[in-house]
């Protein structure tokens, strides 16, 4: 049984000691902040050369004249509604359905959608006149798309390293030890300090998401308690694989390695700064193993699809159990000295 | 008076370790007072003090508090100095004193440690920035923060300058006044004597004598050590009455026929103006048992 009174104790030591460490404190909000407005200004332009056609069943079926057209990237959607999506939030310029007649969609605030349906209609595609549909919706600019990387990225490094070094530290000067002179459990400890890190986590979350929204106004096309749902999933996740690695090692230098081992694959592989949809299933299977992969996916399925809890209810679930999988084998290995 | 902790047959050897850290050791602490573990270091005091705690496990043997095997409720009436501890970092004296107080059912108020073990000064600094002394007194505190009826101290005041571990004395003394039973483990001699009612003078994992430290020189030496430069002795023909060894560039005569021993070292020749004579010590007497120094 867990004592109220120890862990609040616990809590709230540990958390003092956070905000009042001033330049771990300043690094998880300016370095997150930083990288948003960085990216933001960099992405500012679109660097795009070429103009993608979504094509609603088999690209083979366009009529040649229009499909051999230079500069032009056709991209399958299985059904018409997908492509539409992508559409409306300017992911594609256009949107054919190749048949007789041939019918084609454009998003009139999309100055790309305009210039393309001119292309289009001066080839072979044109003739007979196609059917035209419009579609409505803002465009997801890459930094909509980044925001949930970057945050799920300080969040991992702020749980990896704030919660798995700072134990370490405790062991090798002796503080554990100190703490375990005293009634309390290990359970108490370990809970406090998963708790206290969350706090804090979603704290910065809550500062620099809604801080930089202010200024970038972000897509958010989906509820933003799902979106913190998903953030304290996954902070408690990485919270608790930092304790696994925490758990009984005795060297600073060990667990900076074994985090620092863990955390640059999650965050190149994780689709941090770049999708994976098109990288070899080998790298995309080892990517899926990460817990940030699924905080990534389902926070910015939230963010940019609409998604809804149950859309990314595989995510959320294989947070949670890697969760109890992390706690139990790092609570059964953990050791105070 | 009843044994207030006992601990029987303690072992305990270290994986991968050729020699047992601790080899058959007991002894029993009376209540209330001050009970000294000496010893050299590696002698396997900590290791001894550690299990004494419920803080490591013995191989075999068992530790009782009150006639009862110590278990986790033993944690709250005990109350530990490790050798080596650091406190939370950015946290004040005040803010540890106050965790440590609410992991306890029960605790002692903190104005009264304050008052106790003269904090008052720097109560509100970070524990990080306090002298060696400073910070003693703090993890002393910590240690008394649930009013423990056994308090463990190991090695308090190794590092301590001269007047810090006076005061570090006093403290103690103030502690065991207030019916504290202490048991210590130090290996300076002069603190065991001043502090200690009784110790236990342990080498290579085993007690060797144990007593109260005036009792005990007296049934070892009925002399005294007499003291001089190694460059102004000069050894007699015939042997000396009693023991002499040489330690740090001094020889040391250890004699009860004071007259008969200056009288031969005046014969051969030596100087006797750097001569000294002091009383036995327990660095004598755990010289005397062992055969080797504490600082060997």
């Amino acid at each position: 049984m867990i004592s109220p009174r120890r862990f609040w104790a616990v809590f709230v030591a540990r958390s003092k000691e956070f905000l009042r460490d001033r330049g771990a404190l300043s690094w998880n909000l300016l370095f997150p902040l930083f990288a948003v407005f960085g990216m933001a200004f960099i992405f500012s332009g679109d660097h795009q050369e070429v103009f993608k056609i979504g094509v609603v069943g088999d690209v083979a079926a366009l009529p040649p004249g229009f499909a051999a057209t230079k500069y032009l990237k056709f991209v399958p959607f299985a059904a018409e509604t997908d492509g539409q999506e992508r559409l409306r939030h300017h992911q594609i310029d256009l949107l054919v359905a190749p048949g007789k007649p041939l019918r084609y969609w454009l998003n009139e605030t999309s100055p790309k959608g305009y210039l393309v349906e001119k292309v289009m209609l001066g080839t072979d595609a044109g003739k007979p006149a196609p059917q035209r549909g419009v579609v409505t919706g803002r465009p997801i600019r890459y930094v909509d798309w980044l925001i949930a990387g970057l945050l799920a990225m300080n969040m991992m490094f702020s749980a990896l390293f704030g919660v798995g070094y700072s134990i370490v530290r405790y062991r090798k000067n002796g503080v554990l030890k100190r703490l375990k002179a005293t009634p309390l459990s290990a359970l108490e400890f370990l809970a406090a300090q998963v708790a206290s890190r969350l706090c804090l986590i979603l704290g910065v979350f809550a500062i620099v998401f809604h801080g930089a929204d202010f200024f970038l106004h972000f897509q958010r096309l989906g509820s933003l308690w799902s979106l913190y749902l998903i953030f304290t999933l996954g902070a408690t996740c990485l919270i608790s694989l930092g304790l696994l690695v925490a758990a009984r090692a005795t060297s600073e230098e060990l667990a900076g390695g074994l985090l620092n081992l863990l955390s640059w694959p999650m965050m190149f592989l994780s689709g941090v700064w770049f999708s994976l949809e098109g990288a070899p299933r080998p790298i995309r299977l080892f990517a899926d193993a990460f817990p940030l992969t699924h905080v990534i996916d389902a926070a910015r399925a939230v963010m940019t699809e609409g998604a809804t809890l149950s859309q990314v209810s595989d995510h959320l679930y294989f947070l949670v159990g890697m969760t109890v999988s992390f706690l139990a084998v790092g609570a059964w290995t953990f050791r105070w000295e | 008076m009843a044994a207030v902790l006992e601990a029987k047959n303690l072992v305990k050897r270290y994986p991968g370790a050729s020699v047992n850290a601790v080899d058959g050791l007991s002894l029993a602490v009376r209540e209330g007072i001050c009970f000294g573990l000496l010893g050299p270091n590696g002698a396997g005091k900590t290791t001894t003090i550690e299990i004494m705690e419920g803080i490591s496990a013995a191989n075999s043997g068992e530790v009782l508090y009150r006639g009862a095997p110590i278990g986790r409720e033993f944690r709250e009436r005990s109350g530990i100095q490790f050798q080596q501890t650091a406190l939370q970092d950015h946290l004040s004296v005040r803010e540890v004193l106050e965790l440590f107080a609410k992991l306890y059912p029960r605790s002692t108020s903190i104005a009264d440690l304050v008052k106790l073990c003269d904090l008052g000064e720097f109560l509100e600094r970070d524990a990080k920035k306090l002298s060696g002394g400073q910070r003693q007194r703090v993890l002393l505190a910590v240690a008394l923060v649930n009013d423990p009826d056994v308090v463990f101290l190991d090695e308090p005041t190794t590092g301590l300058d001269p007047q810090a571990r006076r005061n570090f004395w006093e403290l103690v003394c103030l502690i065991r006044d207030r019916g504290k039973t202490i048991l210590l483990t130090t290996h300076y001699m002069e603190e065991a004597h001043e502090l200690c009612d009784e110790v236990a003078i342990v080498d290579r994992g085993r007690v060797i004598a144990q007593g109260e430290p005036d009792r005990l020189l007296k049934e070892h030496f009925n002399g005294v050590t007499i003291e001089l430069p190694k460059e102004d002795f000069r050894a007699p023909e015939a042997p000396l009455p009693g023991k002499v060894v040489e330690r740090d560039g001094v020889v040391e005569v250890m004699t009860a026929e004071v007259d008969a021993a200056l009288g031969a070292m005046i014969a051969a020749g030596s100087t006797l103006a750097r001569l000294k004579v002091r009383p036995r010590s327990l660095e004598d007497l755990f010289l005397e048992l062992t055969g080797r120094g504490l600082r060997e």
